[in-house]
């Protein structure tokens, strides 16, 4: 955790978002180890893709701090990639009328060494960076398994598919870091396997090794691929943890179906599935 | 016979012109959601420099060149000052920036170079070639759709082929998105003005010659019907504004062979009527809803 340190992965510290008189996230502080995956977990309106356009640059917090590679961090949307963050989008994101690849490439507009000159003359070096970039592109989707629709256009994808490519897309610029908005949504029970398998494998890739910090509603999703979890309600942080340590949280059970913790004995019928152990 | 292939032929190279007047238009159309009124007067300007540099040096192409730099230079320093955020102003806004702007070029041009006609010559001679006994194109119409070909040809190219056309492509749709990609989205608009204000420029230079002659307000005509050309193409889709040109040049050309001369720009609007009657969103428009 010495200065510049560039394993120390990102945290965040008391932030607090205002939006007029509404307090969107209020004091928050997680972090984001280096090698691991962090799952953000709440209701609808607890402040998680708040948080997300925290880290993105897209909101400025009004108070707190954001460290990323032992720097403070003041994000911007354009830098965040060049700086090894990556993100995808809760709408997916694509640009629809753009292939499968052409979307996938976008993802590699900051790796390319050539200037925008010798791009509009088409001189060779930027033919050779077009050709590398449609390459990796091509990878990237075939790691996802996608990559017989590379010359598709995204508009014409069923969903499913559209998500690998957005993440495909993500993935190409080879980040450090992954924010990825609710990855399952929309998916059917049969894609989320090869899914978490992933996302799983992301930490510890040979070649890039990635840390992910997610937000999903698929609680059983979530519980099989995070090191960590955090439940944020009403923007305050209301539980950190390990998926076993939440899953037995009363805070949380409240959080999430409204029930106050002091009656969770009385009211078992709902609240048993959260506050068991899984098997 | 030979007159309809003589006005089929004079109507593409005329449609060659309100096509670039639209590419223009729509480049800038598509990226910022902005309709740059002040298109027209732009390409004058540019014009009016290419005159002073053929004037001074003598040499018509290097004036061409000094008037194509000089549209690309008018179109960035038109984005970064005067319309610097009109793209997050609505539609209105930035008609009434660009009207104003025009107003303001058009007066400057007069008080800088007289409210006349001034001479600017062509490229080629105006004489028309024969071609098997029937009088088609002069050389300077061949130049006309060489010109504009080359340039629309460029255009494709860059926009399918390069890393900056796909990053392009992208800022048009969703800039928000674009810049979570790294791309520089500021650095992109203005490209699309500069490459606005070159096609406009390149315009002015093929159409002014033909007519009156130069003078501040000697684009507005071909403006608006540059502008019709673009709404009947969609205003979205540069092959609609290139085919929207070519479908008006052509209508102005049957109109004023066929029915006289006293019903030609009729003609212009006419068409626009019908496509707006049958196609409200234009020829080729997305199958996005806009707004416009």
């Amino acid at each position: 955790m010495l200065k510049g340190s560039p394993d120390s992965g990102l945290s965040v510290s008391g932030v607090t978002v205002q939006f007029g008189g509404l307090r969107a996230l209020e004091d928050v502080t997680l972090s984001v180890p280096p090698r691991s995956v962090v799952g953000l977990v709440g209701p609808n309106g607890a402040g998680k893709t708040t948080l997300f356009n925290v880290v993105s640059g897209f909101v400025r917090p009004s108070a707190g701090q954001l460290t990323w590679d032992g720097h403070p961090f003041h994000p911007k949307p354009r830098r965040l990639v060049r700086q090894g963050i990556a993100r995808t989008l809760q709408d997916v994101g694509l640009f629809p009328h753009l292939t499968a690849v052409e979307n996938v490439m976008l993802g590699r507009t900051t790796q390319r060494r050539a200037g925008y000159v010798s791009s509009l003359l088409g001189l060779p070096g930027s033919a050779r960076d077009e050709r590398e970039s449609r390459r990796i592109s091509t990878e990237g989707l075939d790691r996802l398994g996608v990559a017989q629709h590379a010359e598709r256009q995204a508009s014409a994808l069923p969903y499913p598919v559209q998500k690998r490519v957005a993440l495909a897309r993500a993935l190409v610029t080879r980040p450090r870091l992954l924010l990825l908005d609710e990855p399952a949504g929309g998916l059917g029970a049969e894609d989320f396997e090869p899914l978490a398998e992933l996302v799983k494998s992301l930490p510890g890739d040979p070649d890039s090794p990635c840390s992910v910090l997610l937000v999903e509603h698929h609680m059983d999703f979530v519980m099989g691929v995070c090191d960590q979890v955090v439940v944020l309600d009403f923007g305050r942080l209301v539980a950190a943890g390990t998926p076993s340590e939440i899953q037995s949280d009363p805070a949380v059970a409240a959080a999430y179906l409204g029930i106050d913790p002091t009656d969770i004995e009385v009211d078992a019928g709902t609240a048993v599935t959260l506050t068991e152990e899984p098997a | 016979m030979d007159r309809f292939v003589f006005l089929t032929v004079n109507g593409v190279a005329l449609g060659a012109i309100y096509a670039s007047v639209a590419i223009a238009l729509v480049i800038i159309f598509r990226t910022t959601r902005v309709l740059n009124f002040a298109q027209g007067a732009m390409a004058v300007a540019s014009a009016y420099g290419g005159m002073a540099v053929i004037e001074y040096s003598g040499s018509y192409w290097l004036g061409f060149t000094t008037a194509l730099v000089l549209g690309g230079a008018l179109g960035a320093a038109a984005r970064l000052t005067v319309f610097r955020s009109a793209d997050r102003q609505g539609h209105l806004n930035p008609i009434v920036i660009g009207i104003g702007l025009l107003i303001v070029i058009e007066s400057a041009l007069a008080i800088a170079f007289g409210p006349t006609e001034r001479h600017l010559s062509t490229a080629f001679s105006r004489d028309l070639l024969h071609l098997g006994g029937t009088a088609l194109l002069s050389r300077q119409d061949l130049f006309t759709l060489l010109a504009v070909g080359v340039v629309m040809s460029l255009l494709a190219w860059t926009l399918t082929r390069t890393r900056i056309g796909l990053q392009m492509r992208a800022t048009a749709f969703n800039p928000v998105v674009a810049r979570l990609h790294g791309i520089k989205v500021g650095h992109i608009l203005t490209l699309g003005w500069v490459i606005a204000g070159v096609v406009g420029a390149l315009a002015a230079m093929l159409v002014v010659p033909t007519g009156l002659g130069l003078f501040p307000q000697a684009m507005d005509l071909v403006f608006v019907l540059g502008f019709t050309s673009a709404v009947i193409g969609g205003l979205d889709s540069l092959s609609g504004a290139m085919i929207g040109g070519v479908a008006t040049g052509l209508a102005l050309s049957y109109a004023s062979g066929y029915l006289g001369s006293e019903l030609t720009y009729v003609a212009a609007f006419v068409l626009l009527l019908g496509v707006l009657l049958l196609k409200p969103a234009g020829l080729f428009a997305g199958t996005t809803a806009r707004s416009v």
